[in-house]
């Protein structure tokens, strides 16, 4: 009967009440979602609001160097969290930032949650664009609202959510305010209620945009099943000899394939 | 073939291109970035005015660095003075009353004496000695320096001693591990992950044990007050004995910029990378949550460990005092061997032993040297037998031991020294191998420090023996 009553669903506090915790409790999930962010955007109190876990939250960068996992159910579905570790960008070479970017590439959770500190929010933008640029499914959290108000800055969630292409929620994760929304936004994004049309850098180089068109139009033509071919395609414009060799070898569908079972069983 | 073509014609892109290829992927990136802000940001664009000013204050080039050397002295002092009054309550009632009662519970059972040894005498004193020195400090230190985290203060440390580090070498990131380190090497070198180069990661990992961790504070504490103070009028010691250990934990700051240094320009030659670190907002730190967190993610876990390697250890301290061959224990056997070499460093036999058995964990040092000292000079009426680790009720019975033990102010001085300068314990060196994969990387790491502790402590000693006597 309550499925019927469609006032109950949107109502934040039913959301909360379907939510359960479920700590690590991860056996037999239906979706995996990832979470990223900036360092400091209070990534892990998310995490922890939504698992129930008292996982450790700093002030600092570099804090979460590894992955942490935790669970929830909503609706009768259980999420398998990973909260990855907090990165500026997935563009360089370390250690934290290839954790981050190999799960989201090769891991394919079911959605990403992207916090962002609102206010700083430009400068967690370029993260922001660089995870939509490897998914497609993602929702912003718009974190520290209450800090964004305190010193006057008024952001237009609407006109965010527009630009990017995906549900943007507001939020104070300390006090648990957004929480519950934040959960419906997840679950619409994974069962297709909301489209996400993610924003790709248009306004890359028009000659690279060219090439990378190209190129992984090839790259697919000859590898069929190639997962991710944009991204191969930007490896190999960037020279990146690990891809030129297992591209030369035809193995580069096995490698992502390696990939993807490392991340799934890296603890 | 198909595949060719691929690379041929990225390769021929990858010219048309051109070298700043990653550079204009970035400058997309953050064009976009702005514009979309700047679309949806209504109100105050320009933010942040207290971080500023607080940022000023804190990172300045005159008060930077006394405000840090403030803060560590203060968390330091808390930490010394806190700790003495919880430390002689859980010692009473762990080495005390539970012993005793553990003892008398065995010979009820009539267990022969030499399990009763091994497991009460042992393994359950030594895991005992180290709840009761360790607990303490613990508590007091990780919820301080996680109140310093949440604020917000760490990140400035780290921008304060970026240019150090940048100017030996190495990569400014180096602060946020070495600072770690104070807490536990184990979790400083795990910290390492946060430094993107393989060079400059390693050159953090090979000095992160010049940071003093938790294990060996007691230590320095406790022989800083013994030997340091004690030479100083009383209402100057307790001044003179936090100094000196203050002392200490700066020179293993100092060698850690001079190491980076020698490694940057020799077996990891390079320069120090660019890094952009955000500083981020202070924020007031949540209490209470604060405290919860770090009592049960830290302390708990760094002493769950302690505990591990203590009671095994203990097993082992036990067996060499009473293990005998010709009515001599091994223990002496090996005391008496080590003992030319250890005073030719200003230390002696009992102490090289102590180090030995005490690889798995930095805080059974102590307690293994008092043990040892009292079974070498068969003082059988302190403690309460061979090989029973114990832990003295005032601080003058530990000094009476020690000079009963032939120590001098010298022996103080090398011993605090040694402290600093040793291999890290195993569990460090674990965690060294799995950070670096790396047989070579970890033998240098656990050899360095030690080769550079015994250098030091010979030149010491000879230098002291020369113009003091």
């Amino acid at each position: 009967m309550q499925e019927n009553n469609s006032n109950c669903e949107t109502c934040p506090a039913h959301n909360l009440n379907n939510l359960k915790k479920l700590g690590i409790d991860m056996s037999d999930y239906d979706y995996v979602v990832a979470l990223a962010g900036n360092p400091n955007t209070g990534k892990s109190t998310v995490f922890n609001s939504l698992t129930g876990l008292k996982q450790h939250t700093g002030n600092w960068p570099g804090k979460t160097v590894s992955r942490a996992e935790g669970g929830y159910e909503f609706n009768s579905k259980k999420y398998k969290l990973v909260d990855l570790p907090g990165t500026y960008s997935l563009l360089s070479t370390s250690t934290d930032e290839d954790i981050a970017r190999n799960f989201i590439l090769f891991g394919q959770p079911d959605a990403t949650i992207i916090v962002v500190d609102a206010t700083r929010l430009e400068r967690n933008l370029n993260l922001t664009l660089q995870v939509l640029e490897i998914t497609d499914r993602a929702v912003l959290c718009l974190n520290l609202m209450d800090e964004a108000e305190r010193n006057d800055i008024k952001i237009n969630v609407r006109a965010l959510s527009k630009e990017l292409g995906i549900p943007v929620i507001p939020a104070q994760a300390r006090q648990k305010i957004g929480i519950s929304e934040l959960i419906s936004a997840i679950e619409d994004v994974i069962t297709g209620k909301f489209v996400c049309t993610p924003r790709r850098l248009k306004k890359y180089h028009s000659k690279i945009e060219r090439a990378i068109d190209e190129v992984s139009k090839d790259l697919l033509s000859e590898f069929p099943n190639l997962p991710n071919a944009r991204w191969v395609a930007l490896r190999l414009l960037e020279g990146d000899q690990n891809i030129i060799n297992s591209v030369k070898t035809g193995e580069i569908a096995d490698l992502l394939e390696r990939q993807k079972q490392d991340v799934i069983n890296e603890t | 073939m198909k595949r060719d073509e691929i690379l041929k014609k990225s390769e021929k892109f990858r010219w048309e291109i051109g070298e700043d290829f990653h550079d204009s992927v970035i400058e997309s990136i953050y064009d976009e970035a702005s514009q979309i802000a700047d679309n949806a940001i209504e109100g105050n664009k320009n933010y942040s005015r207290l971080d500023l000013k607080l940022d000023k204050i804190l990172t300045s080039r005159l008060y930077g660095f006394p405000i840090m050397l403030a803060l560590l002295a203060m968390v330091f002092w808390l930490t010394i003075q806190g700790a003495n009054y919880p430390s002689k309550f859980l010692s009473y009632i762990l080495v005390d009353f539970i012993h005793g009662q553990l003892i008398t519970f065995f010979n009820i059972l009539s267990i022969p004496d030499f399990l009763t040894g091994l497991i009460v005498d042992g393994a359950y004193l030594a895991s005992a000695w180290v709840i009761s020195v360790m607990l303490p400090p613990m508590a007091i230190f990780f919820p301080l320096f996680t109140l310093l985290e949440d604020f917000g203060y760490l990140p400035r440390v780290a921008f304060n001693l970026d240019g150090i580090y940048k100017k030996v070498g190495a990569h400014g990131k180096q602060a946020l591990t070495m600072t770690m380190g104070f807490g536990c090497n184990a979790a400083g070198i795990v910290a390492t992950r946060i430094i993107d180069s393989p060079r400059e990661k390693l050159i953090a990992i090979i000095t992160n044990n010049f940071s003093l961790c938790n294990g060996r504070w007691p230590t320095q504490i406790l022989i800083a007050t013994i030997f340091i103070g004690a030479v100083f009028p009383s209402y100057l010691a307790g001044l003179v004995s936090a100094a000196a250990v203050i002392f200490i934990a700066l020179f293993g700051i100092s060698l850690s910029f001079l190491i980076s240094w020698f490694l940057s320009n020799s077996i990891l030659k390079g320069e120090g990378s660019a890094f952009s670190l955000e500083l981020p907002p202070y924020r007031p730190p949540r209490f209470w949550q604060t405290i919860y967190t770090s009592i049960i993610d830290r302390t708990l876990i760094v002493l769950w460990r302690a505990i591990v390697f203590a009671a095994p250890a203990g097993i082992v301290i036990w067996l060499v005092a009473n293990v005998e061959i010709n009515q001599v224990s091994l223990a002496k056997y090996f005391i008496d061997f080590a003992n030319p070499y250890g005073l030719l460093i200003g230390l002696n036999g009992v102490i090289i032993l102590a180090y030995i058995i005490a690889i798995p964990a930095n805080e059974i040092v102590l307690p293994t040297i008092l043990m040892l000292t009292t079974l070498m000079l068969n003082m059988t009426n302190i403690g309460s037998g061979n090989g029973v680790l114990f832990e003295t009720d005032s601080v003058n019975v530990t000094a009476d031991i020690l000079r009963l033990g032939g120590w001098t102010t010298l022996t103080g001085i090398c011993l605090m020294l040694f402290s600093l300068l040793h291999n890290p314990c195993s569990t460090t060196i674990y965690t060294i191998y799995k950070e670096t994969k790396s047989l070579k990387w970890t033998a240098i790491s656990t050899f360095l420090p030690i080769a550079m502790g015994i250098v030091l402590c010979f030149f010491v000693a000879q230098i002291w023996r020369i113009f003091i006597g």
